[in-house]
């Protein structure tokens, strides 16, 4: 449709302020929203809550907000890659149950198998990351839908815990190590420092990029942008620092799901592993064509899923300072899967990104946090979820429409 | 009417070594004769159209010659050497590269990300090093002068049929290919954008390259092909130089042409 636009120069498209708002508005119209109706979203519950109950927005409430929501996005991460490549999986909830119950096992004082806290972590989670290349062997070598493997893993691993855990009924974790990974608080200053490195990193890589465009002579990015991106950001992680030393500091577990969110959005958008397993997730048969392993592309997806489903295992037996028979049960898995699909991530895979994963955590805590302050039931909190749910899933699958039909 | 047969006598234009050459090529899939000791050439430089009704063998011979299916019998050369083709990935090191109908393109990823799949520059740290590729994309649609995509940035799903094709015959000449081999690339187009990718192939071979045509368009062939290899049956018809022959015969060939390696074959009815 666009073949008879003016010839523009391949090359250099404007990138003054207008015209990107422009080209901006032209994709939202042809369906490509983007990351708006979330943040959108956001701020509506957000101020929504607020004027309904003065408490919603303390440093208290706050704190505990990111600690109840690390365990949840660090699984949603994981999820996000699946989606990406149009699959499922289903046993992420109880891997991270199998992942906690290892974790627990490994501490337990005066056994002839007990290791040091980190190396207990160490263990515990590529013992997650085996369990996903497993079941990512199943779909990628086999063919077995992820849907049908997974929910066979589902009930597996639940087996297990209940197994592993016998007759005791809960497992006491003493470890110190461990808890501190959901226990911990920094102090004020640390909090600042933390704060500080993660300003500098952001604005160091934001100017590498723009160097390295403006030496191969290709259009930069808007320099209004970049700095404006960056403020952003600044403002951000500032205020939460800020808020939080209020309480009881910024929490480990949190800087934990900063880092793995920077670390995984590099891994999607930068390398070429990220690359192909969008191409895989867009169209497998030109992927193949194109010479990409998809099988392994697969393998390795599953892979990540089982491992960060290990994190946060790890994160929420250390919450707990135990595991249970009920590890890993629960709304967690509908919870981690909502996460990655309200933020944004498509269910038809190709379209989505790792940010997702806390976008969509933090709508669905600040919801449920919110519905508790108010002293609501339960009830409420479920049905309100699920319509959140619904909306983001429409909202996918009619813009992916648009989108198809803008091309032709 | 002038017409020769490619193996024996070589066309008016012959003054070099076909860039790919492929001498009695035989197909069956089970019972059916797909291709029965078919020759076809292109030489770098040249348009050469491959044409036949449906179930002709075009497709078949193309995916022999790309390494999709073995070959039974026969031979491929490339600049006069013998080769073996076991895959797209051999096609692709003798500079082979066969944009198919469907393009595999992804269309959740950009233009330049297209370019690339499967390719993609990176460093040490399989960092992909985007700068480049932009760069060497915006270049390569320029060397092609394809204008007509705004941002080489947008995703392939909101391009037209004409970009697309423009998208899937630029990745195909990027990597110092030699023979592009492009299967029905008008097929869902409209007016004005076949009008756009037939210049485009013209502008292909001016650059060196040669570049096999499968088409059912009569129209289209006549507006860019040097030569016309006509199959039918699975069988050699004949090859027309363009200048100097009609469509009437050439529909002719298509529909009604005797094979001419075999004798004693009468003409049967199409299907």
């Amino acid at each position: 449709m666009s073949a008879e636009v003016a010839a523009v120069d391949v090359a250099t498209p404007s990138n003054s302020l207008a015209a990107i708002a422009r080209r901006r508005l032209d994709a939202l119209k042809a369906g490509d929203v983007g990351t708006l109706p979330i943040v959108i979203g956001l701020i509506g519950i957000v101020i929504f809550f607020y004027s309904k109950n003065g408490n919603y927005l303390t440093a208290g409430n706050f704190t505990n907000l990111m600690t109840q929501m690390a365990g949840v996005t660090t699984i949603a991460i994981g999820v996000v890659f699946v989606l990406l490549l149009g699959e499922i999986d289903l046993s992420i909830s109880y891997v991270s149950g199998v992942v906690g119950v290892v974790v627990a096992q490994l501490q337990i004082p005066d056994e002839s198998w007990q290791v040091k806290g980190v190396v207990a972590i160490g263990i515990a989670v590529s013992i997650g990351a085996l369990i996903g290349a497993l079941q990512g062997s199943f779909v990628a070598i086999i063919g077995i839908p992820s849907f049908v493997v997974t929910l066979a893993g589902l009930l597996f691993w639940q087996g297990v815990i209940l197994y592993a855990i016998g007759d005791a009924g809960v497992l006491i974790i003493e470890d110190t190590t461990i808890n501190n990974v959901a226990n911990y608080f920094f102090s004020d200053t640390h909090g600042f420092v933390i704060a500080g490195v993660a300003t500098g990193l952001f604005a160091v890589t934001s100017l590498a990029g723009v160097v390295s465009r403006r030496r191969h002579g290709i259009r930069t990015d808007n320099l209004i942008l970049v700095t404006a991106k960056l403020v952003v950001f600044t403002t951000i992680i500032f205020g939460a620092v800020i808020w939080a030393n209020k309480e009881r500091g910024f929490p480990l577990a949190f800087l934990l799901v900063i880092i793995f969110l920077i670390f995984w959005t590099w891994v999607a958008e930068r390398t070429t592993f990220g690359r192909h397993v969008y191409a895989v997730g867009g169209n497998a048969e030109a992927a193949r064509r194109a010479g990409i392993n998809v099988r392994r592309i697969r393998i390795q997806v599953f892979m990540i899923s089982g491992l960060m489903a290990g994190m946060g295992g790890v994160i929420f037996a250390a919450r707990l300072n135990s595991v249970d028979f009920n590890a890993g049960g629960g709304t967690l898995l509908l919870d981690a899967i909502s996460a990655a699909v309200i933020g944004g991530t498509s269910l038809f895979g190709g379209h989505g990104r790792v940010i997702s994963a806390l976008m969509g955590s933090l709508v669905i805590a600040t919801v449920a946090n919110g519905i508790d302050l108010l002293g609501y039931s339960s009830a409420i909190k479920y049905m309100v979820t699920g319509l959140i749910l619904l909306a983001a899933v429409t909202l996918d699958t009619v813009s992916r429409r648009r989108l198809a039909q803008s091309g032709r | 009417m002038t017409s020769a047969p490619a193996e024996s006598t070589p066309g008016p234009i012959a003054t070099t070594t076909p860039a790919l050459e492929a001498r009695g090529v035989s197909k069956s899939f089970g019972s059916v004769e797909a291709l029965v000791d078919v020759d076809f050439e292109v030489r770098s430089g040249e348009v050469m159209a491959l044409v036949g009704d449906n179930g002709a063998g075009k497709s078949t011979l193309i995916k022999c010659i790309a390494g999709i299916y073995p070959l039974d019998e026969g031979e491929v050369h490339s600049d006069g050497r013998k080769v073996s083709i076991h895959g797209p990935k051999d096609a692709a090191k003798l500079g082979i590269e066969v944009v198919y109908q469907d393009l595999a393109l992804c269309d959740n990823l950009d233009v330049v990300q297209n370019m690339y799949l499967g390719r993609e520059t990176h460093d040490w740290l399989r960092r992909l090093r985007e700068a480049p590729m932009e760069a060497r994309t915006a270049e390569t649609l320029k060397s092609l002068r394809v204008t007509t995509i705004s941002s080489i940035r947008q995703q392939v799903a909101s391009l037209s049929g004409g970009q697309r094709q423009s998208v899937a015959i630029g990745r195909a000449v990027m990597w110092n290919s030699r023979v592009v081999i492009l299967d029905e690339p008008t097929a869902a187009l409209g007016v004005a954008q076949t009008q756009q990718v037939l210049e485009l192939v013209q502008r292909l071979a001016e650059q060196g390259l040669a570049v096999a045509l499968i088409s059912h368009n009569l129209h289209d062939i006549f507006e860019v092909a040097d030569r016309i290899t006509v199959l039918r049956l699975g069988r050699n018809v004949d090859v027309f130089d363009r200048r100097t022959t009609t469509q009437q015969t050439v529909v002719h060939a298509i529909t009604a042409g005797i094979p001419t390696k075999v004798a004693g074959i009468a003409t049967k009815d199409v299907e």
